[in-house]
């Protein structure tokens, strides 16, 4: 299981928590205007990289609130964890 | 409703909880009914001194801490439930109004929301000298008085049920979902046989 560093909670079991994909999607400023393809690709299409991999969780059993973290998804090493709208922190 | 109708949603065990008592190493105390008030706001706005002044207590800053009125002014306790949540605690049938009114009239015009979920949630004492070894056959924190000693909190999970233990001199306060008592009451039995 993991052990995730809430930021405001600190470190909590897995378990505790909701995984809520890749961070940083940001939505379209003018969603009307993208064409079909376009609007899939901001749907379904996400990065799935060997490596730090920035991502959204919820600590659904805690405190309920949604942040990022940088995880490796080769290890499951989580690198950084950051509040909502902080930018993503350097990582090695 | 009257005092008269309500029922403890942990009321069929109050025998189970006098016999566990008997061992010396564990109390289950059944406290229910006790008043359970969800505060939301934005302390960025500047509110936060008003609101505390209307409620006698200081909102913890620091996540997963409590504060408590001091002896005179009310018996009220506030736990961290995130950055701008609080679960305001008070002895069963608090004289709400003015606690309302009160926190209205702090806000001003800031958005405040003050809501009863006094029935959301059931109250268990978890006590005695095997309080914490019996909360960590199914709670993963660490619970030692070092770490969660009196005036911490959590959220957490109690044998996979959503709870929020909040550190009492000589145990925890379990504060469940009323639906999830009776199952967590069993879970807790069963996990205790071997300090009974
Ligand atoms: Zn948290």
């Amino acid at each position: 299981m993991l052990l995730i560093p809430c930021p405001w909670c600190g470190p909590r079991d897995e378990t505790e928590f909701h995984y809520g994909g890749q961070a940083h999607v940001a939505y379209p400023g003018n969603p009307a205007a993208l064409s079909d393809e376009e609007w899939a690709r901001y749907l379904f299409f996400r990065d799935n990289p060997k490596g730090a991999f920035a991502e959204r969780w919820n600590h659904s059993a805690g405190c309920r609130r949604w942040f990022n973290a940088v995880r490796d998804t080769a290890d499951n090493e989580i690198r950084a964890v950051y509040r909502t709208g902080e930018p993503r922190p350097v990582t090695a | 409703m009257t005092a008269e109708e309500r029922r403890s949603p942990l009321a069929a065990f109050a025998d189970r909880f006098d016999a566990a008592a008997k061992s010396g190493n564990l109390r289950l105390t059944d406290l229910p009914f006790r008043t359970q008030l969800n505060l939301r706001v934005d302390t960025g706005g500047g509110v936060a001194a008003g609101l505390e002044a209307a409620l006698g207590v200081p909102l913890p800053a620091e996540p997963n801490t409590v504060s408590a009125t001091t002896a005179g002014s009310g018996d009220l306790t506030v736990t961290w439930l995130g950055p701008d949540e609080w679960l305001v605690l008070g002895p069963p049938d608090l004289a709400q109004e003015p606690l309302h009114r009160a926190v209205q009239e702090a806000a001003g015009d800031q958005h405040v929301s003050l809501v009863d979920v006094s029935a959301q949630r059931t109250t268990l004492l978890v006590a005695g000298p095997r309080a914490r070894d019996l909360l960590a056959h199914g709670c993963g924190l660490d619970l030692h008085p070092s770490v969660f000693g009196p005036g911490r909190c959590a959220q957490t999970m109690l044998a996979r049920a959503q709870v929020v233990l909040v550190a009492q001199p000589d145990g925890f306060h379990v504060l469940v979902r009323a639906s999830f008592a009776a199952y967590l009451a069993e879970w807790l039995l069963d996990a205790a046989t071997e300090y009974l």
